[in-house]
């Protein structure tokens, strides 16, 4: 098996693992962890030992009865179709974005796509189009910039996509994944050397400690 | 069949379907596998003629879509649980599922009888492990796994704290973990 250039150091909690491969996950959040797991091995292999799992659990279950014409019916549908042909992809094939994993791909195109709003002292964000339960951002903070002093009222996911932040928490990096819940009051600050680019998903709006007034929070959807 | 061959059954009928579109060999998997899918989406809060539906649904993507099966990285039960999960979000959620990228792979040959079987034997010795979990433990990993509930609805189903059916979960998994002899991989 080839494996992912990367080996992040920090990684999605096991919950959420287990909830990515069961699917009760809100649309933002399956977004982070498949673009986090795009980017590591290790959390790869948890999903599939969690499905493998789910696989366990399907085979040992009972069932439910069909209807008697059920396979007629299957057999009927099967002969319009042809089966799909084997894709074949070879390893000299054009290397995927280096910055932006297929599953993040999928929402914004390509990173010169994507419309940034700003939040001032030149940070930036996009709010991507999801289901509401959850808002996943794009958030662009320039070379030694902070973001805004904040808590959560919920979860926090931020993922490294390009260049590094540090805070209290510890040091991140392309495909660290760092998971804040509401007692984390943190103020990460981008690394000197190169613009810092995250994916963020919260579960319910930031409150930001002094940079934005309460007010405008609505209006920047944050 | 001998207890042997049991393991790869399943996967060596979507490699028939993949390779000679292997009717028998459909008729065989959708005989085993519709029943249960269309049990999971019940449990999962389907209504059961949208259920019975969806499992034809999900076995004929797995006749179009065969070739994408990797029988070195699934078994059949998991690759088919896959697509069914896939299905039930799609319908209860109305939400899309982003998928992880594929790992970039070459052209290889199909894994030898020894590996296919490797794995599938892996999942039966699972599969066995399952059976002999007690059965409250073996009740909240199915309510779990098949995503009918999440944690905090089986605690407010159960009465029991949030706290405990984590823990629960968690020796399960334990208990499962132990059986494999499989290591973390972290
Ligand atoms: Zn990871
Ligand atoms: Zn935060």
């Amino acid at each position: 098996m080839t494996h992912s250039p990367y080996n992040p150091k920090h990684h999605l909690t096991d919950d959420l693992i287990a909830a990515y491969a069961t699917g009760t996950l809100a649309e933002a959040v399956n977004l982070i962890v498949a673009t986090h797991v795009s980017l590591c091995d290790s959390c790869r292999a948890a999903v599939e030992a969690h499905e493998t799992l789910g696989g366990a659990v399907l085979e040992d279950s009972a069932g439910a009865a069909m209807g008697d014409d059920a396979l007629d019916r299957a057999m009927a549908a099967i002969r319009g179709t042809v089966p799909e042909a084997r894709p074949i992809r070879l390893s000299a094939d054009p290397a995927p974005d280096p910055v932006v994993p297929a599953p993040l791909a999928a929402y914004i195109g390509g990173l010169d796509r994507v419309r940034w709003r700003s939040l001032g002292m030149g940070v930036k964000q996009s709010i991507l189009r999801t289901t509401p339960e959850a808002t996943a951002r794009l958030l662009y903070i320039p070379a030694g910039t902070a973001v805004p002093d904040h808590t959560h009222n919920g979860l926090e996911l931020t993922l490294v996509l390009q260049g590094a932040y540090s805070d209290e928490d510890g040091h991140f990096a392309r495909g660290d994944v760092e998971v804040a819940d509401p007692s984390v009051n943190h103020m990460p600050v981008a690394d000197m050397s190169q613009d810092c680019i995250c994916l963020a998903v919260t579960d319910s709006p930031l409150r930001f400690n002094s940079f934005l007034p309460r007010l405008l929070q609505p209006l920047f959807r944050i | 069949t001998t207890k042997a061959e049991d393991p790869a059954i399943w996967a060596n009928a979507l490699i028939r379907i993949r390779d000679h579109r292997d009717e028998a060999a459909f008729a065989a998997l959708f005989c085993h596998f519709a029943p249960r899918i269309k049990g999971f989406l019940i449990r999962s809060g389907t209504d059961p003629a949208l259920a019975e539906e969806c499992a034809q649904d999900v076995l004929a993507t797995a006749w179009r879509k065969a070739a994408l099966f990797d029988p070195s990285r699934a078994s059949a039960a998991t690759w088919l649980f896959t697509i069914a999960r896939n299905r039930r979000i799609d319908i209860a959620r109305r939400q899309r599922r982003p998928e992880p990228q594929d790992l970039p792979w070459g052209p290889e040959p199909d894994p030898d009888q020894a590996e296919l079987l490797g794995l599938q034997q892996e999942t039966e010795y699972l599969g066995a492990a399952l059976k002999a979990l007690p059965k409250k433990q073996r009740d909240l990993i199915e309510k779990a796994y098949f995503g009918e509930m999440t944690h905090s609805e089986i605690a407010a189903e159960t009465g029991l704290p949030l706290g405990t059916i984590k823990s629960r979960i968690r020796l399960a998994l334990d208990r499962l973990r132990h059986a494999l002899d499989v290591r973390d991989p972290r």
